[in-house]
């Protein structure tokens, strides 16, 4: 449905987008993770056609944006990082102004109630928009995005700004609205992508530095599944015990625990459960487990560190 | 490009800037009326005319000032500039909703048309004339200051410079008079709004002058749409 290719932009020296390419499907909730100032939503703003890109393509739906930008921007429903609203207008007002300006062909009044509907500003509707909360500003800029319902949803940072219960809302209204449109949105917050998208996207520095499936992400992100033990005896011995368990491919001691005890981490291959062995093996030595636990970066972690690395590789 | 127009045209009215718009040009105009037909006991309106070019020099920025540099600033622009309009429909869009407000001021003067005629027949063929001249001296001021505007993010500036350019056009006649190059002079002399709009207030509807503001209109509206473009490359 999007197809992205190459895209690039540069300001001046400044490379703020860098050879980025994907693909988002039909009905494929896409999330777009990045710290801030990753290029995010300069991407978004290539995708929409409100920039252009200074090489590489975007095609919606068969169509190029530089080459068909009328056909492209009519499949999309942009909801940009501030929404667009002319905060004088009503809300019933700025939607049929919206609504008139996309050229959308369907019943007018019908349609603008069914939006307001679903992003639940109806009881808003004859209220200027100035007067409105962040909140209501926010829904009145995603009913603007959905107006003509395009094919193609994109969102920047749509929740930024909002209360707890008004992010859980809108969370619940892109994994709804992802059944019949393909979503992008962005985030710089990873626990919301991973919670909404059925596919994540890290950027970092204007490039693409990971692209997995949201379950998959970790795993592939994390490496070698780890352990920690907590194990009583002496360090040397353990650590010789450990060693000579099939599947384990790393040792550390991380430090003492209490007097008598030591942590370690222990890494192993993916596709062998070393945790029978390992309780066995100590068994047998006759040294305690005192505590076992799984030791593998969360999202959070890997999201850090693939940031954090791709900086270091930058100086 | 309808669409655009009507929320245009309306924003005007939501805000105070249509009324006080108004305000200010039927004040002034009234005034030279009053001061030339009453005191001055003419029945004729070419001196309200011939005046109003000052007044419509610093009104016309403060129409246009708002136009691209306000949508620029809150933002709204990337909802104009993502939609399938085209930028032809959004300048254009603009253009007629700015220069609807100002129509709607120009149209006073066939109010002091009907003043006159209770005193004495009016010089229907001079209000007409003048009317269609004064039209299209704001319409082509208006497509200049809405360039303007497009160039920056601040009001403030877009008035500003409007209003100097609009001046600087206006004073263009006393420039010709120091210069000594034959072609600059006749250059100047064939750009200079004074002279075109001053053949208007005479009563005479002259097609160089219908030609050249149709023609600086057209200018500035394509260089707005560039402008935009650029921006969009840059």
């Amino acid at each position: 449905m999007v197809e992205v290719k190459n895209l690039t932009k540069r300001y001046g020296k400044l490379t703020a987008v860098d050879d980025i390419s994907f693909t988002a499907k039909e009905g494929e909730i896409l999330g777009f993770l990045g710290p801030n100032g990753a290029g995010k939503s300069t991407t978004m703003n290539m995708i929409t056609g409100y920039i252009s890109s200074t090489s590489g393509t975007v095609t919606v739906d068969g169509e190029e944006i530089l080459r068909n930008p009328k056909a492209v921007k009519r499949n999309i429903g942009y909801l940009p990082e501030i929404p667009p609203l002319y905060v004088d207008m009503t809300v019933r007002k700025y939607l049929e102004f919206m609504f008139e300006l996309k050229k959308v062909r369907l019943p007018k009044r019908e349609h603008i109630e069914e939006v307001m509907r679903l992003v639940k500003i109806t009881d808003v509707k004859e209220r200027i928009i100035k007067h409105l909360s962040k909140g209501y500003r926010q829904r009145v800029g995603f009913a603007q995005a959905l107006l003509g319902n395009p094919p193609v949803l994109i969102l920047d940072e749509p929740t930024v700004g909002l209360d707890p219960k008004q992010i859980i809302e809108i969370r619940k209204l892109i994994k709804s609205l992802g059944k019949k449109h393909t979503v992008i949105f962005s985030s710089h917050v990873l626990s919301e992508v991973s919670a909404t998208c059925d596919r994540i996207i890290v950027i970092s520095n204007g490039k693409i530095v990971a692209d997995a499936k949201t379950d998959e992400l970790g795993s592939t992100l994390a490496g070698d599944e780890k352990l920690s033990l907590d194990i009583e005896g002496s360090p040397s011995a353990v650590l010789d015990t450990l060693k000579v368990i099939p599947g384990v491919l790393k040792i550390r001691k991380l430090r003492d625990v209490g007097s008598s005890a030591s942590r370690y981490i222990v890494e192993y291959k993916t596709d062998r459960d070393v945790r029978r062995d390992v309780f066995k093996a100590m068994a047998n030595s006759g040294f305690v487990i005192l505590n076992m636990q799984s030791a593998n970066e969360t999202l959070e972690d890997s999201f850090l560190r693939l940031v954090a690395e791709d900086n270091s590789k930058e100086v | 490009m309808t669409a655009i127009f009507k929320r245009e045209l309306g924003s005007y009215f939501n805000s105070a800037i249509a009324y006080i718009v108004m305000a200010v040009f039927f004040g002034f105009s009234g005034y030279f009326f009053t001061a030339t037909c009453f005191v001055g006991n003419m029945s004729t309106l070419s001196y309200t005319f011939s005046n109003m070019f000052m007044i419509i020099i610093f009104l016309t920025p403060i129409i246009s000032m708002k136009t691209f540099s306000e949508e620029k600033k809150q933002k709204t622009d990337q909802a104009l500039l993502t939609s399938p309009a085209s930028l032809f429909d959004i300048v254009m869009g603009k253009f007629l909703g700015a220069f609807t407000l100002y129509a709607l001021c120009c149209l006073i003067f066939f109010v002091y048309g009907l003043v006159i005629s209770f005193f004495t027949a009016p010089d229907w063929a001079v209000i007409i004339c003048t009317t269609v001249g004064i039209l299209l001296l704001g319409g082509a001021l208006i497509a200049i200051d809405i360039f303007i505007s497009a160039l920056t993010e601040s009001q403030v500036i877009a008035a500003v410079v409007g209003m100097a350019a609009g001046l600087a056009l206006y004073m263009i006649n006393t420039f010709i008079s120091m210069i000594q190059v034959d072609w600059i002079a006749s250059a100047l002399k064939a750009i200079s709004p004074t002279n075109y709009y001053m053949s208007f207030t005479y009563g005479m509807l002259d097609l160089t002058g219908v030609v050249f503001f149709l023609s600086v209109i057209a200018l500035f509206v394509f260089f707005t749409i560039r402008a935009l473009e650029r921006k969009r490359w840059s």
